[in-house]
């Protein structure tokens, strides 16, 4: 690894890591063994981890249904589906039978499952899906969302060492975009926000790529004047309501940016929890900005239209700053 | 009555064997009429499914087992389970929601197990117990434990599914010991196999999946016995996954709540209708392996067991929801129900 380290190359180092540490871990998905992975990912950890680092058949049912096997013989599989999307076909042993074992049995189920999510250029409708809503919906999941290349390894090092399923999403936009210096040797614990930029006049919530965006967009703000304040959730199960209040609370205006689908959600359930536990701290309605109604498209002139951009969250905290 | 430990195979009589199968069928006929009974009477929340006709075939896949080996029963697997070593205190709790049982009221009726004892608490979804089986003997691998055996059970209707078919590549591709056991009972609810499969017999699907595989009269324990214990057998010996589809009838219905009016009369008039408790009954009695009057005890020590199980269990604390903590996942301290509202 050269000096920069970027967030594929901290997933991957977080994989090494974890097998490396614990004898229990092992990673279990298409194409990730000799091969390392379709993001490379798993690059030479097969050859460094023999009989650990295996290729399992097209078959996410199956997939996640070894690895409950395993984690009840007390093993601790990471699943890495090959893009967020075709884990709908694992969707039902992640949410029925993964998610619902520690509370049906006091068996503990601790697997992660690593979903390269969101969008990027050319990805079109099958390899770009936002679905850590879905997830997050369910009982008996936690689902990560890190936006840095040093939550990427520290929350998927800790997710490994959770006792509970995991669903890690990894922002596929960031794999190769982002770039740190080192990997971080303390982090803030899963379950809790980081402010990403301190400011005084509104406050965004958002959570992955997306906090890029946010964070573009309040420079593009600064030059105007206004200083805006971003909250990192990090983690979007459980959702850090302390960390979010207590930014509006400073702000007393609420902008929720997510990249999923507008109907239901992380950015709908920020709202409803402001607004019921924190109505008096808001000066305006809060807002919300989502990706549009409609399957995540091919071409990028849609594609950068079909999900918010710097662009478009500038204007969409520009609208609520002049309430 | 405490039924002994299922004979060592290898010093066992198939005599020994037949009777001890035959005990833990009786057993759990008895078993399940006791939670008919108990449904009829608004004693149990939800549905009653029972193993009637089925026990035969279930039986022979509990008794074929080791402890140490895992098992994936279905809804009609009461005796299979006993034979296994799951207990009618178990059961019984679990119908009747007792804090005490292992799924402490937060599951009920069959959706029962002790994963960490190696019988699987089946999901409702049960084509996809099979590759959570998958996943218990690839980590008995992993941890280079040997010689354990995982069977999975699954009815006709689930060889439809998804998951069977991914379940039964990916054990054949990680040449797993698994034994897939399919109780062909003629029905899955109200369908008939003409509408869930169009090949002539369940087995032939084995050779797809470059695994072995077995047919069997479900309605005779003598051949189930037979087959299954051959399954299990090289399946421990390293040859990878076995098939057993066995031909039988569901002798009630889905549930307890349905008549099952829509069975065809031809099949209860059928070889496959015989009831398997009788057949094997007989064939105890005409070998002269035992004899109405020792049946007659086992019946009425059984029938006592159950009795005090379900008057020990109705004493029994039921789950308190204040005495709840709420919490679907182990890491307590990140759980949503623990927020500071207090919802």
């Amino acid at each position: 690894m050269g000096t920069e380290i970027t967030y594929i190359d901290a997933i991957r180092e977080a994989q090494a890591h974890a097998l490396r540490d614990d004898p229990r871990v092992f990673i279990y998905g298409q194409d990730v063994g000799a091969f390392g992975g379709a993001f490379k990912a798993t690059k030479n950890l097969a050859k460094e981890f023999p009989g650990r680092v295996l290729d399992s058949p097209i078959s996410e049912d199956a997939m996640v249904g070894l690895a409950v096997g395993a984690a009840i013989e007390g093993l601790r599989p990471i699943i890495e589906m090959q893009f967020a999307d075709f884990s709908t076909v694992g969707f039902n042993q992640i949410v029925n039978q993964a998610a619902t074992l520690f509370w049906r049995t006091n068996v503990p189920c601790p697997i992660v499952v690593r979903l390269p999510f969101g969008g990027t250029s050319g990805g079109g409708p099958f390899h770009s899906q936002c679905i850590e809503t879905i997830y997050a919906h369910y009982p008996g999941l936690i689902v990560l969302t890190p936006a840095t290349v040093e939550d990427a390894y520290s929350m998927l090092l800790e997710a490994v060492a959770l006792d509970d399923p995991v669903i890690f999403c990894e922002h596929k936009f960031l794999y190769r975009h982002l770039k740190a210096e080192k990997l971080p040797s303390e982090a803030l614990p899963i379950g809790k926000a980081r402010i990403a930029r301190e400011g005084r006049d509104l406050t965004i919530v958002t959570y992955s790529a997306m906090v890029h965006e946010a964070l573009e967009a309040a420079t593009e703000l600064s030059a105007e004047g206004w200083e805006i304040e971003i909250v990192d959730l990090r983690s979007v199960k459980p959702l850090d309501t302390d960390t979010v209040m207590a930014s509006v609370s400073r702000t007393g205006k609420l902008l929720c940016v997510g990249e999923a689908w507008p109907w239901g959600g992380v950015t709908a359930e920020i709202i409803a929890r402001v607004a019921s536990e924190g109505y008096g701290l808001l000066d305006a309605p809060p807002q919300r900005l989502n990706a549009k109604d409609t399957p995540v498209p091919y071409h990028p002139n849609l594609w950068t239209a079909h999900r918010p951009t710097a662009r478009s969250v500038a204007a969409a905290a520009r609208n609520l700053l002049r309430q | 009555m405490v039924l002994d430990a299922k004979p060592a195979s290898d010093t066992a009589t198939a005599r020994d064997t037949t009777l001890a199968a035959y005990r833990f069928m009786l057993l759990a006929r008895l078993l399940d009429d006791k939670f008919a009974a108990l449904y009829r009477a608004g004693k149990i929340h939800g549905g009653v499914f029972l193993g009637r006709g089925q026990e035969a075939l279930s039986v022979a896949v509990g008794i074929s087992l080791k402890k140490t080996d895992v098992f994936a029963p279905l809804i009609r697997d009461a005796a299979g389970r006993l034979a296994f070593g799951e207990t009618v205190l178990d059961a019984v709790r679990t119908y009747l929601g007792s804090s005490l049982g292992p799924m402490h009221g937060r599951d009920g009726n069959v959706h029962r197990g002790r994963p960490q004892e190696g019988c699987l608490p089946m999901i409702s979804h049960l084509g996809a117990m099979i590759s959570v089986v998958n996943g218990v003997l690839f980590a008995r691998r992993f941890k280079k434990i040997s010689g354990t055996v995982g069977a999975a059970c699954i009815g006709d209707g689930a060889t439809s599914t998804g998951s069977f078919h991914e379940a039964l590549n990916q054990a054949a591709v990680e040449k797993l010991p698994l034994v897939l056991v399919v109780a062909d009972n003629q029905y899955a609810y109200s369908t008939p196999t003409s509408f869930q499969f169009a090949c002539e017999n369940l087995a032939d699907k084995a050779i797809g999946y470059g695994v072995e595989s077995y047919s069997v009269d479900g309605t005779d324990l003598s051949a189930c016995l037979k087959i299954v214990s051959e399954a299990v057998s090289r399946a421990r010996a390293g040859n990878g996954p076995q098939l057993v589809v066995a031909k039988l009838l569901r002798l009630c219905g889905h549930g307890e709540h349905d008549d099952s009016s829509y069975v065809d009369p031809k099949f209860k008039n059928s070889p496959l209708g015989r009831d398997c408790l009788k057949v094997a009954e007989e064939f105890l009695l005409q070998n002269k392996f035992t004899d109405a009057a020792q049946i007659a005890v086992w019946r009425s020590e059984a029938i006592r067991e159950i009795e005090e199980a379900v008057a020990q269990v109705q004493r029994e604390p039921l789950p308190d929801p204040f005495a709840e903590n709420w919490s679907a996942i182990s890491s307590e301290h990140l759980s949503e129900t623990h927020s500071e509202n207090g919802n």
